[in-house]
């Protein structure tokens, strides 16, 4: 921004250094971006984990012969379908639709839960077979891993059903709007993290 | 929009243009799931040499989560995006360290541990 722009709009003449804080929204915008990056630096550490003891099956079961290819493809479109609906459940926010706000946010609601029973469902029938997390410690990385974003994901499903109950009973107060803002942040980032997961874990193993 | 955007610069998730941001997510959808469709075919099928799969399906998930952050998160290069994108090289360079530091470190842990025999030599 230049000088002749700062004296066009008239009372706009406090240089930048002296304007104050930034407005709440761009500060919790950007704290809750650091908190995201945090997040993946603990995830990181996990993919290390794996990385590091994916070899060590301890003659139990290998990857290759437990994870169901299938399965982890409509996870992934499930995730990602739900980032889909959760952006267009921001935009509904941001114009203040209600209507759609819901329709979109609970679409997103429901295609988290789909995609936490089909991981459920693997996990199920893993531990039947057998391979548990005490198997091996191959299993105990994959389980670290793939179970902590699981619970990522249970802890988003829990804040939008929170989100879901302040619109019912706020509205969309600007306090209401910047949690949403804050939630959709957190659901892609979680949908990145997954393409770490499906990569390295699912279509790595060997 | 205004309450986003300041001269300090712009929150993460926010685009500085108005209309038609249903389309960014659209795209960012199609592109991403022909990404899902084509690391899936490359480590399913045998249409990629199989050595280099491992390669393309890094290539392919790098990829894709620069479509997530472009299309869904709304990270651009915009003046008002430095903030951002900085605190993303800054992360990117954590996780670097921490995937690749820890792989070596283990490789070369584990290439000079002696085998079981030659323990038992050292202990004579």
């Amino acid at each position: 921004m230049s000088a002749a722009d700062l004296t066009a709009d008239g009372g706009h003449e406090t240089p930048l250094s002296e304007q104050g804080p930034a407005p709440k929204q761009v500060v919790v915008g950007y704290g809750f971006w650091l908190f995201l990056l945090s997040d993946i630096v603990i995830f990181s550490a996990l993919f290390a984990a794996y990385a590091v003891l994916s070899d060590a099956t301890a003659n139990g079961p290998a990857g290759v012969r437990l994870f169901d290819r299938q399965r982890v493809f409509i996870e992934t479109v499930c995730l990602l379908a739900s980032s889909v609906t959760c952006g267009f459940g921001s935009l509904a926010v941001q114009k203040r639709n209600l209507t759609h706000a819901y329709v979109w946010l609970i679409a997103t609601l429901a295609l988290g839960a789909s995609f936490l029973k089909l991981e459920l469902s693997e996990f199920g029938a893993m531990m039947a077979m057998g391979a548990g997390p005490s198997r091996s410690a191959f299993l105990s990385a994959f389980y670290t891993l793939v179970g902590t974003h699981g619970l990522h994901v249970t802890a988003g499903m829990a804040w939008l059903i929170v989100m879901l109950t302040q619109l019912r009973t706020l509205g969309f107060q600007p306090m209401v709007r910047r949690r949403l803002f804050c939630f959709g942040l957190f659901w892609h980032a979680l949908d990145i993290v997954w393409i770490g997961v499906f990569t390295i874990v699912y279509l790595g193993a060997h | 929009m205004s309450e986003y955007s300041t001269p300090q610069g712009l929150a993460p998730g926010v685009i500085s243009r108005r209309h038609a941001t249903w389309r960014s997510y659209l795209v960012g959808f199609v592109a991403a799931l022909v990404l899902t469709i084509a690391s899936f075919a490359a480590a399913s099928t045998n249409i990629v040499y199989g050595p280099s799969v491992p390669l393309l399906l890094g290539v392919l998930a790098i990829a894709q989560m620069g479509i997530h952050l472009i299309f869904f998160l709304h990270i651009s290069s915009a003046p008002d995006q430095t903030n951002n994108v900085l605190a993303l090289a800054f992360g990117v360079f954590v996780v670097g360290l921490t995937v690749f530091g820890s792989m070596i470190i283990m490789a070369n842990l584990s290439h000079m541990m002696p085998t079981i025999g030659k323990l038992l030599e050292m202990q004579r």
